[in-house]
């Protein structure tokens, strides 16, 4: 797999803070990258560079190898997270219009169009105006404008908001099949859920630099604490003893004759070492590994930073 | 470009399926003539034809009350009651009853009873006889021979001519009376389409799609293209209605406007005749203009006026200032969240305009004077002062000098334009103040 965006050492400030510092990292072809953070750490500062909205202070930003230039406008698409449309111009309208903006053609426009109209089952919307359209029916116009010209890379800034499941599905398996298509996305969101769905790698942002980032199962594996979930039936005061030099007891259940406990093992311990000591005291039903979520390391991370600075976390879901 | 093109595009579709705009764009021209038709035909209703009877108890006035065209005056005699009963039964409009005191202990007044309402044109026109019958017999009264005190009263006519420099004269006849009629419709027409500019441009932003746009094209161009878009509206507009003006214009001369234009040429060949040969000629055989004298001299103007080089001048005037003052305005809609919080911005901004106003007001009273030139060049107020100058005699160089100044001053206007607007377009909830707008006036990008 090949690069196919590279920031390198970027910063940029306004008169009063400092929205990046020194951000680099690089989003892989055919890849969804997902760019994290609370709110305010930098995201659409970063986004707005990479769109060519703004421009950095220092640092620069390779496109496909190229140094980042106005040519390149054409092969990306935005949704941003502060969206809107004409209210008084019809949908069909202002959707060719904006493709135009994108150096589409009018006639492949209008085709394309119609395709995706059909995809989203919404051909009687062509000549409504925008504000006879539900914030929903809004949105899915919005993302069609985002992808409508096809782009080799894609910037979605929290594309599933304000969608209702079925259709943030609808979405979700879009993104996925421009992705297999050929697509990079760079994926905004605070919904964790879809990071570990989507995601190949992430960055993870906040107060202006980058704190975390990699592939999503290499960091899930980093920040594993060797907690283990064991359910088993047998005779619970052996099977503590066997425990006792290679792991801690941090949670204890019991559903009928099963006990489901929860083990966090010493370092050294393998999870062999674990089964090995157990299985003579015990009949075992399960017994896995509980890797952190995105969200937990999320958490972790943003409030460790933010405790080494010696301020709350201004995070919210 | 091709881009800006669509930018354009978009912004001309956006105005003209604008209801609102369209029926404008007809209706205020059928405003405008229909005001002026109704005006002249209330000035017109005035000359409806008068059957006056007068019953005279003071016996001043008997046959002596000079009828016209469309006032006849008939005389009774006998007692107020019967002149009444005649007033009812037979034709006529209304009855001039004058008591036999008029004078000793009447105090002049008179009573007029009518059937039909007398207009204010009539009211005047009987008024003035009746006092002009009076004055004179009171002179004769006092063996005063009232032609001598007419032939002792000379009138003075003032007719002002500008000597050019090669020595020419040409009657310019002061054209600053009409010439801020141009001005003020400059006034009007640059803020209407400058607050197009401005609407445009805060719509987007606050409906949120700048920051598609502006992924896709430079703000720049996206300002430009607005800018550029809502003055081909602009001309379009004022080109229909121009036109439909015209038209309605030329309709309403040739039925209401037919006896003013007659009695303009006859005017005009009596002032030349006059002119000519001084007062030798008979007087007596010219017709007595003194009533219309006022309208007439004005319309000669409104003729005299080189029509085409208005309308080109006001064309580039309005272009160079529109596009001067929406660059502003572009700037001060990309920097707001609301019209409401545009308010500190519009003031200095109507200012320099408000004061061009004053100015060409004040051109009224002395189209030559300094602050007028310096007007006419600053390109804040030189679209509305140039234009109340323009129909009267400036030299061609100040004309161009003016043009240049203003077209170039729209180029460094919309540089700095577009330094805050790439910045004000993505700034929300901040309440932004002028010290703010500086600032993004040096924000690198």
């Amino acid at each position: 797999m090949s690069e196919i965006l590279r920031i390198s050492g970027v910063s940029k400030s306004y008169s009063n803070h400092q929205a990046l510092r020194n951000i680099s990292l690089s989003v892989q072809e055919k890849s969804i990258f997902g760019l994290l953070g609370p709110n305010g750490a930098g995201k659409t500062s970063l986004i707005r560079i990479i769109n060519q909205i703004t421009g950095p202070d220092s640092g620069e930003v390779f496109f496909k190898g190229e140094k980042l230039n106005l040519k390149h406008v054409e092969q990306m698409g935005y949704l941003p997270e502060e969206r809107g449309l004409y209210k008084k111009m019809q949908v069909g309208e202002q959707v060719l219009y904006l493709a135009q903006l994108k150096g589409l053609h009018k006639q492949e426009a209008k085709k394309r169009l119609r395709i995706w109209f059909e995809k989203f089952s919404m051909q009687d919307w062509w000549k409504k105006k925008a504000e006879e359209l539900s914030k929903g029916m809004q949105q899915k116009v919005q993302f069609i404008v985002a992808v409508i010209h096809e782009p080799e890379f894609l910037i979605l800034d929290e594309p599933f908001s304000g969608f209702d499941p079925i259709n943030a599905q609808l979405i979700r398996d879009e993104i996925l099949e421009l992705r297999n298509k050929g697509a990079s996305v760079i994926l905004s969101t605070h919904n964790m859920g879809s990071v570990e769905e989507l995601c190949d790698s992430i960055a993870l942002i906040n107060r202006s630099e980058k704190i975390l980032d990699g592939r999503v199962k290499d960091i899930r594996k980093t920040f594993r604490t060797h907690t283990y979930r064991i359910a088993f039936k047998g005779n619970v005061v052996g099977f503590t003893n066997a425990l006792w030099t290679g792991a801690d007891i941090t949670e204890k259940e019991k559903d009928e004759d099963v006990h489901v406990w929860t083990l966090k093992a010493r370092t050294t311990v393998s999870s062999n070492d674990i089964l090995n000591a157990v299985l003579p005291h015990c009949e075992l039903i399960s017994f896995n590994e509980l890797i952190p979520s995105m969200n937990d390391i999320f958490i972790r991370k943003v409030s460790e930073g933010n405790e080494a600075t010696g301020t709350q976390s201004s995070f919210t879901e | 470009m091709s881009k800006i093109g669509l930018i354009i595009g978009r912004e001309v579709r956006a105005k003209l399926s604008n209801k609102t705009f369209i029926v404008m764009t007809l209706l205020a021209p059928l405003l405008t003539v229909g005001f002026l038709g109704l005006m002249i035909y209330l000035s017109a209703s005035e000359k409806t034809e008068q059957k006056v009877l007068v019953l005279d108890e003071s016996h001043l006035f008997e046959n002596q009350l000079p009828p016209n065209d469309y006032i006849k005056f008939s005389y009774a005699k006998g007692k107020l009651d019967d002149a009444v009963k005649q007033l009812i039964d037979n034709d006529y409009t209304c009855l001039l009853w004058v008591a036999p005191n008029l004078v000793d202990g009447g105090a002049g007044t008179t009573t007029l009873r009518y059937k039909k309402s007398p207009g204010f044109g009539f009211q005047t026109y009987l008024k003035s006889q009746m006092e002009k019958i009076l004055y004179e017999e009171r002179l004769r009264a006092n063996n005063i021979d009232p032609n001598i005190i007419h032939n002792a009263k000379q009138n003075v006519k003032l007719i002002t001519e500008k000597v050019a420099d090669n020595g020419s004269i040409k009657d310019d006849s002061s054209f600053s009376q009409i010439g801020f009629v141009p001005g003020v419709l400059m006034f009007a027409f640059v803020m209407i389409y400058g607050m197009m500019v401005f609407r445009s441009v805060m719509e987007e932003k606050t409906n949120r799609i700048v920051e598609v746009i502006i992924s896709s094209v430079r703000p720049f161009e996206l300002m430009m293209g607005k800018i550029i878009g809502v003055a081909f509206v602009g001309l379009l507009q004022f080109i229909a209605m121009g036109l439909i003006s015209m038209l309605l214009y030329s309709v309403l001369s040739v039925f209401f406007l037919k006896e003013i234009n007659k009695n303009l040429e006859l005017f005009t060949q009596q002032k030349e005749l006059v002119n000519k040969h001084g007062t030798n000629i008979d007087l007596s055989k010219l017709q007595n203009f003194d009533e219309q004298k006022e309208t007439l001299d004005l319309v000669a103007k409104i003729q005299n006026i080189n029509f085409v080089k208005v309308f080109v001048f006001f064309i580039l005037y309005f272009v160079g200032g529109y596009l001067f003052y929406s660059s502003i305005l572009a700037a001060i809609g990309s920097a707001v969240d609301s019209e409401a919080d545009s308010q500190q911005f519009m003031f200095p901004v109507m200012l320099p305009q408000l004061a061009g106003y004053f100015l060409a007001i004040k051109s009224l009273m002395s189209p030559d004077s300094p602050a007028l030139f310096w007007g006419s060049m600053i390109p804040f107020t030189s679209p509305i002062v140039m234009m109340t100058r323009i129909a009267g005699d400036v030299p061609y160089w100040q004309i161009i000098v003016s043009l240049v100044i203003l077209y170039s001053s729209f180029v460094g206007m919309a540089w700095l334009a577009a330094k805050i607007y790439r910045t004000g377009v993505l700034m929300y909830g901040k309440k932004t103040s002028w010290r703010e707008l500086g600032k993004w006036l040096f924000y690198r990008n």
